[in-house]
């Protein structure tokens, strides 16, 4: 009986409790703050930041500060903010449990061994995203050392100061796996390609100009990696090229030698704990479904950052992370009616993908499925047109925002016209 | 003459431009929609720079790299050259976000700064 009263004593209660320290849940917890929540914020790694920690290239924070830092540069002034205010910090603390109460949750944290309980009115997933791995490409031949996903061989070589190899093949031409191509080089290695098995390159522009060009690695398109090769060591890759449903084409297998492939094949938002408590997933996103003010279909459990879809620029993590954290804040149950958002297949996705209608306005970010030229992004409310953008551009590596008038709206619907 | 084609990466129209240097140092530029795609193809072609980010060597266990980089952008042709001055660089004393880790780096007039805090704060 002892123990049940000692529990009681020291049940800690919180308004809002972000769980992830990388820059979507430093901005939420700040932002909760602010708003006169009291704030907790829990991190599994000994260290603030997130996968920002690795990011030592430069190109985060132009919208933000309108400076080009490092992503390190950039976690500091976060973490350097997060300090001034006045938010409970547990690091090297795991959630392992959440349970949903009448007002609320509770929390079971386990940190060196030891557990604790904890009770809050809300929840902010801020957990981020975990890479796609080379199981989850079809590649032939056993699994010799030298086989690396992009973001290890970040950690490795950025963090520990390893080098992955010396003669290395990158697969997917996804942003992380084009910024190590500078990075293995500038550090001595030579990297051979660059093998894409879509026609287009999933990475920006950016990094395709000032990564591959720069140093002329070159770029396959419609290539892909179809077996390994070696036995303790990686030996060689056989490359092949694929057709538009992406299958490898007999006849065109080349044979490359190298030590090390490196495999950047995109990030997957990470949401094992809310899946627990039955948060409906968008399968375009793979993250939770939201409204406009970032709130789960789940009442109270809001989500924010990569762990709600992957983004492009680290900006507009934080600003998500802002608004979570503000709404979870203030917020109270709102009784409006909740509204679809529908798009056409020419999106690859749309959030929020739900709006509470008791909002004047709404901030909407979109993917292209696919490159466009003079394309016109509209969106209607019924047969009314109430928004239109012309972009002589659009990609599917970035992401665009736009703000919308939602007053009195029955139906969204996204619908981009493409002039031949 | 000189003929390059490449892609202005000033916005995300990525313009793919085609620079032409005339005899008499004229540049002609085509496929940019706008006049600051004349002036990157400009820098491209005659003066070159690029933002340098590495990590050097500490004598700390707690971070034996530290992240830096040049503080703004450096001759495109000394990159290399400044991995190898970074290369041999080691770190012994704590230093801040900011904080200089190699003055005028190889005379470019940009120095080498810190891009995370060596000392870790007590944060928890
Ligand atoms: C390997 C890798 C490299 C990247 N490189 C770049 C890049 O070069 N440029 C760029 O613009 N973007 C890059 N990104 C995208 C980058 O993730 C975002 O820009 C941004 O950092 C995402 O912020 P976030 O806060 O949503 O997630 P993260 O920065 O990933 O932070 C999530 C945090 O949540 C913690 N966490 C997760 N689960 C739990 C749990 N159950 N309990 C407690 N804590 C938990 C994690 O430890 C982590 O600290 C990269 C992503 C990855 C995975
Ligand atoms: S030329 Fe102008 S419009 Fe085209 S990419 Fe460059 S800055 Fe953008």
């Amino acid at each position: 009986m002892k123990t049940a009263i000692f529990f009681w004593v020291k049940k800690m209660k919180y308004d809002v409790t972000v769980i992830g320290a990388g820059p979507a849940g430093l901005a939420a917890a700040i932002s909760a703050d602010k708003n006169g929540a009291k704030v907790l914020l829990i991190e599994r790694e000994d260290k603030l930041g997130g996968v920002l920690k690795q990011c030592i290239h430069d190109g985060f924070g132009l919208i933000k500060y309108g400076e080009k830092l490092s992503g390190c540069e950039y976690a500091n002034r976060s973490i350097d903010e997060l300090m001034k205010r006045d938010v409970s910090l547990k690091l090297r603390t795991f959630v392992s449990k959440v349970t949903k109460k009448k007002d609320g949750f509770n929390l079971l944290l386990s940190s060196s061994g030891k557990l604790e309980n904890i009770e809050t009115k809300k929840i902010i997933f801020a957990t981020g995203c975990r890479e796609r791995t080379p199981k989850q490409v079809a590649i032939h031949g056993s699994r010799p050392a030298g086989v690396f996903t992009a973001g290890l061989a970040q950690y490795y070589l950025n963090v520990n100061g390893q080098m992955p190899g010396r003669k290395c093949v990158i697969l997917g031409s996804g942003d992380i796996g084009l910024i190590m191509a500078r990075r293995l080089t500038l550090e001595g290695a030579s990297v051979l390609g660059v093998y894409e098995a879509k026609d287009s390159p999933s990475g920006l522009t950016r990094n395709i100009y000032q990564c591959l060009e720069d140093f002329d690695i070159p770029l396959y398109l419609s290539h892909t990696v179809t077996r390994l090769h070696g036995r303790n060591r990686l030996e060689g890759v056989t490359i092949s090229k694929v057709d538009e449903k992406m299958e490898p084409i007999n006849g065109t297998e080349e044979y490359v030698s190298c030590d090390t492939l490196i495999v950047s094949v995109g990030l997957i938002p990470e949401n094992e704990l809310p899946k627990t408590l039955d948060v409906p997933m968008s399968k375009y996103t793979k993250g939770a479904i939201v409204n406009q003010y970032y709130e789960t279909l789940v009442n109270g459990i809001y989500a924010c950052g990569n762990a709600l879809h992957v983004n492009d620029l680290v900006d507009y993590v934080s600003e998500s992370g802002e608004e979570a954290g503000k709404f979870a804040a203030i917020r109270d149950k709102s009784d409006a009616e909740t509204i679809d958002v529908n798009f056409t297949s020419d999106f690859g996705y749309v959030v929020p993908q739900k709006i509470v209608k008791d909002s004047e306005t709404a901030t909407f970010y979109f993917r292209t499925s696919r490159i466009r030229e003079n394309a016109v992004v509209k969106v209607y409310n019924k047969d009314e047109e109430i928004f239109r953008k012309k972009y002589l551009n659009l990609k599917p590596p970035e992401m665009e925002k736009i703000k919308v008038n939602i007053e009195d709206v029955s139906e969204i619907r996204f619908v981009m016209e493409v002039s031949k | 003459m000189i003929d390059k084609t490449f892609t202005c990466i000033v916005c995300p129209n990525g313009c793919k431009l085609n620079a032409t240097v005339l005899e008499d140092n004229k540049l002609v530029v085509t496929g940019n929609k706008c006049i600051k795609g004349i002036d990157f193809a400009n820098n491209e072609i005659f003066n070159p720079k690029r933002m340098l980010t590495t990590t050097v060597k500490t004598t700390f266990n707690s971070m034996p790299y530290l992240p830096v980089r040049t503080e703004s952008e450096i001759p495109k042709e000394k990159v290399f050259q400044v991995m190898n001055v970074l290369r041999t660089t080691v770190i012994k004393r704590q230093l801040k976000v900011g904080d200089i880790v190699i003055e005028n780096v190889l005379d470019t007039g940009i120095n080498v700064i810190a891009t995370m805090n060596t000392e870790e704060k007590r944060y928890g």
